[in-house]
Formats: structure tokens, C-alpha cells, sequence
């Protein structure tokens, strides 16, 4: 095989890479100001969406909409709580919550298969909206909430702590004996029965878990945004999105979301900068292309090209 | 070892099992035989729990198991390889034999589980690293023999595990089937191939529309008149 290649599929470079990727990141703030953090404040926000979104749906193969309803209880937490506590604390109770509300909804709703769940999971969104609203119309008189301030390098290091366990857990999950179990569910649940595993156990946890980092990512996004109501927290845009940007990477390699969420957020900010009328239907047709011609996605093109890159290679020598 | 006690199983509003009983010794083959809607896939599926029973009680080892969620009954020791393999296609078939190790205790000791069940599927070996999709019938049939033996079973339930299979195939299979019982495995058969499993089991019962007509040693059935008309079309 070819040097480069040899080390760049090195365990060891992919770490050390990883780590000075990390360090890059982390310092950042202290080198730059504005604009580009609070775009990479976005990026990771997405990645967070979209790999959890991809721990649950995209081994067991049950699509969630309900992102933007762990996402809505977090930012709510963060209105309720963040002039209370300390950002740290409101962070983990805006995990815990979301966690929580997506446990119950697991156990009562996992036993709907396919596009049924799909369905369920949309209605839900909605439907934590429209409390929301009549409590705070009827309950409270008024609409919306104003969210604390806090200064955007303490956003940005918890989003990318909020990141970093993500990417792990996806990681661990990916690799152990609970990994096999989703993924051998997502195949055929009937037959994961016969091997003896707990399937409506492993679906709710997995779906609680996966809830986690949203909530989380919810709780510290919304101290960005000031004010927030309903119809702000609970957009079904961020049901939407991490679907499209799991599609878009690709989703048979942790890699695949990750890729996917950072180049779809950055063409969102892109076109919508360069053509705010025409960017959707710029956007649409992108994707159309993308999942009629990337069946893998973008890491699965990727990896075709870079394969027939060597053949050439090897055929040359 | 496995006591089935007057079992009444629905599918809604029809009954599949009619007050059904039989009894499995330790170290024996034990095969079921009937046509096809005769109910024997269901009576499996209500002994490793994946259906519940309307009425009537199964007993392993002396403990009640109906009402216990599949995952319980197969810690317990019973291995269920369903019709048609049910194989991961999009694993490898070391993830498959893994998988088949799910439960707790024989997931400590798969790596040892592991070597066993490649001296008896040696092919499997070979095949280690394949996606199970690209796996021929047979080898097919092999890996969910060998996935249901992962989990250290005393009980191994083989749902029709020579279907649709090349004869040589059928033969291993047989083959196979009589070395896990020298092993101590118990083994409960379904088979649409009479003549063969009746060479190969100990005793057997005849089902028909969900009622036990005949329970015998197989020696004694493959000389009943009822079995030779019906099943061996002499």
C-alpha cells in the first residue's frame, strides 16, 4: 500500500490528529473573537443534533423527529432556570429533562415500527409546542421568555465539551456489545428477540441517551439567542435537519454525520448569505442530487474515490 | 427436562394450539412433525416466549417459563434457531456468532464458545469476515445453527433446519444435529424432511391443526400406518 496512505489509516496519527484538532479548537476563542466562533458555535451544534440523532435512528433504523422536542425542553430549561444557577448545573438538568421526556415517550411509543414512529415522534414536537403556548397564554399571560446572557467563549467551551461527549459516546456505543444489539434490532428486531436481547429495553435507553446531548445542546444554545418562545424553541427544523445532514454524510461511519452536518451547516450559511431568496430551492436540489447519486453519502463517495485513486495508483506502479 | 402442559395459544381470534402437551427427556432428540399450518413454528415460538400462551404451563428444568420474556428464557439455556435462519445479513458472520452469545453468562466466555463452534462449522472460519448476505443456503444454515449453539444452550430448538438446502447439505445438517446431542445438547426438531429426522430422533409427536395425533418413539411411528400414508406417502 501506498505511504501516505499507510499512515494516514495509522491508529495512532488519527489520534494525535484528533487531539490537535481539539487543542486548535479549544483555544480558539482566545485567538479569535465574534462572527467565526459563533459559526462554529453553530457547526457544533449541528454535529450534536446530527450524531445523536444518528445513535438512535441510524442503526435501529427508527426515524426520529423528535430532535427539536429534546431540543425545546432544553432551551426551556435554560429560560427557567438559567438566572438561578449556575450555567453548568442548568446545562445537565436541561440533559436530564430532555433524557427523561424522551425515556417516557420511548416506553410508551417504541412498540409503533417505521413510519408510525416517524409520525408519533413529529406529533410530539407539536404537541409540547402547543402546551407550552396555552400555559404560558392562559397560566402565565404573556408569550415567550428572555434567556440569561452569558459571554460566548463560556458558550462555545460547553458546546464543545457538550461535542466531545457526543462523538465518545457514539464512539463506545458503536464498538461494544450494545452496538451490535442496535444495530443487529435495525436489521431484523424478530430475530434480536431469538438471541435473547431485551429489544423495548435497549430502544428506550439508547433513545434517552441519545436525547441527553440534545437537551444539553438546547439548554447552552439558547443563552445565545435572548429571547425565546414556543414557536422559536420547538422548530421543526431541528427535527428536519439532522436528518438531512445524516443522509447527506453518509451513515455507515461515525465519520459520515460529522462531515455531513459540518458541510450542510456551512452551504446553509453560505447560500443563505449569497442567495437569502433562492437558497431552499438551491438546497433541495442539492439533496436531491445527493441521495440520488451519493447512496453512501458524502464520506461513502469519498471513500469510493480515494479506493480507485489507489487502484490507478497501483496499476501505474 | 422440557414439560409443555395442556398449552392453549391464539392469534387473536383463532386458536393455532389446542390444550397441547408433550414432554422433552435430557439428551434426546425430540422431533415435531406436520404439515405446513399444522402449528409447530407456533408451539416453538410459544416455548421460547416470542407468544403467550392463552391457557396451560411450560415448565424447563423444573421452572415455570411461560409468561418470561424471551430474553429470560434464553439465559436460562434455551437456544431458538427460527425457520429460515433469520441471519444478520448486513453483519459479519463473527458479529452474527457474537450476537448469538448476547445473553450475560455466555457473553464472558464467547471467545472459548467461539473455537468450539468453529471446529464444528469449520467453513465458518473461513468465512469470518464476510458480510452473512454473501454466505451460500447451506453456509447460511450453518451460521444460524452455530449463532443458537453461542449461547451455551441446554435446549437447542431447530426450526425446519434443512429447508430448502442441497442434499448434501441436508446430510451435514443431520450430521451435525446428532453430534450436539453426544455433546449433552438437547435437541427439539421441527423437520418437513420425515424419513430423515425419524432415522434421527429419538421419539416424536405428530401435529395436525394445532392437536397432537400421534407421540411415540420413532421407531414404533415410522412403522405406523398413519405416519407411512401421511408423511412418507407409502
Amino acid at each position: 500500500m501506498n505511504s501516505v496512505a499507510s499512515i494516514v489509516l495509522n491508529r495512532s496519527f488519527q489520534l494525535g490528529l484528533l487531539a490537535v484538532i481539539l487543542i486548535a479548537l479549544a483555544t480558539l476563542p482566545l485567538h479569535y473573537q465574534g462572527y467565526n466562533i459563533v459559526r462554529l458555535l453553530n457547526i457544533f451544534m449541528f454535529v450534536v443534533l446530527t450524531v445523536s440523532w444518528v445513535i438512535f435512528s441510524g442503526s435501529t433504523g427508527y426515524m426520529s423527529l423528535a430532535s427539536a422536542a429534546f431540543f425545546g425542553v432544553g432551551i426551556y430549561t435554560s429560560a427557567l432556570l438559567g438566572d438561578k444557577l449556575p450555567i453548568a448545573v442548568v446545562v445537565g438538568i436541561g440533559a436530564l429533562v430532555s433524557s427523561c421526556v424522551a425515556f417516557l415517550v420511548g416506553a410508551l411509543t417504541l412498540r409503533l415500527r417505521g413510519i408510525y414512529f416517524a409520525i408519533f415522534t413529529f406529533g410530539l414536537v407539536e404537541l409540547i409546542k402547543h402546551l407550552t403556548l396555552w400555559w404560558e397564554i392562559n397560566m402565565e399571560d404573556r408569550r415567550g421568555r428572555l434567556v440569561v446572557y452569558v459571554e460566548n467563549d463560556i458558550i462555545f467551551w460547553v458546546m464543545l465539551s457538550i461535542l466531545v461527549a457526543t462523538l465518545l459516546t457514539a464512539y463506545f456505543i458503536r464498538r461494544s456489545k450494545w452496538g451490535l444489539a442496535l444495530q443487529s434490532i435495525g436489521e431484523n428486531e424478530e430475530a434480536a428477540a431469538h438471541m435473547g436481547i431485551n429489544v423495548t429495553l435497549v430502544k428506550v435507553i439508547t433513545f434517552a441517551v441519545s436525547a441527553l446531548f440534545v437537551g444539553a445542546s438546547g439548554a447552552i444554545i439558547a443563552t445565545r439567542w435572548t429571547y425565546i418562545d414556543p414557536g422559536i424553541a420547538f422548530n421543526p427544523l431541528y427535527s428536519f435537519m439532522p436528518v438531512l445532514m445524516a443522509i447527506f454524510g453518509g451513515m455507515g461511519r461515525l465519520l459520515g454525520p460529522v462531515i455531513g452536518a459540518i458541510a450542510f451547516t456551512y452551504l446553509k450559511e453560505e447560500l443563505g448569505t449569497e442567495f437569502p431568496e433562492l437558497y431552499m430551492l438551491i438546497f433541495g436540489i442539492i439533496l436531491i442530487v445527493a441521495i440520488l447519486y451519493m447512496p453512501n453519502g458524502l464520506v461513502g463517495l469519498i471513500q469510493r474515490l480515494w479506493i480507485r485513486g489507489f487502484r490507478r495508483q497501483d496499476a501505474d506502479t | 427436562m422440557l414439560e409443555v402442559n395442556n398449552i392453549n395459544t391464539f392469534y387473536g381470534k383463532a386458536q393455532a394450539l389446542f390444550d397441547l402437551s408433550l414432554r422433552v427427556e435430557e439428551s434426546e432428540i425430540f422431533a415435531l412433525i406436520g404439515s405446513n399450518g399444522a402449528g409447530k413454528t407456533t408451539l416453538l415460538n410459544t416455548i421460547s416466549g416470542l407468544v403467550t400462551p392463552a391457557s396451560g404451563n411450560i415448565e424447563f428444568l423444573g421452572k415455570r417459563i411461560n409468561g418470561l420474556a424471551p430474553h429470560i428464557i434464553v439465559e436460562m439455556g434455551i437456544s431458538h434457531v427460527p425457520e429460515g435462519g433469520r441471519i444478520f445479513n448486513e453483519m459479519t458472520v463473527r458479529e452474527n456468532l457474537e450476537m448469538g452469545a448476547y445473553s450475560s453468562h455466555a457473553w464472558k466466555i464467547r471467545w472459548g464458545t467461539l473455537q468450539q463452534v468453529y471446529e464444528i462449522f469449520p467453513v465458518l472460519k473461513e468465512r469470518e469476515k464476510q458480510l452473512a448476505r454473501t454466505l451460500s443456503g447451506g453456509e447460511h444454515q450453518m451460521l444460524a445453527m452455530g449463532r443458537g449453539l453461542m449461547s451455551r444452550p441446554k435446549l437447542c430448538i431447530l426450526d425446519e433446519p434443512s429447508y430448502g438446502l442441497a442434499p448434501k447439505y441436508v446430510e451435514e445438517v443431520f450430521r451435525i444435529i446428532n453430534s450436539l446431542r453426544e455433546q449433552g445438547i438437547t435437541i427439539l426438531l421441527i423437520e418437513q424432511n420425515v424419513r430423515h429426522t425419524l432415522e434421527t430422533a429419538d421419539r416424536a409427536c405428530v401435529l395436525e391443526n394445532g392437536h397432537i395425533v400421534l407421540d411415540d418413539i420413532c421407531d414404533n411411528l415410522l412403522q405406523s400406518d398413519h405416519v407411512r400414508k401421511a408423511y412418507l406417502g407409502l
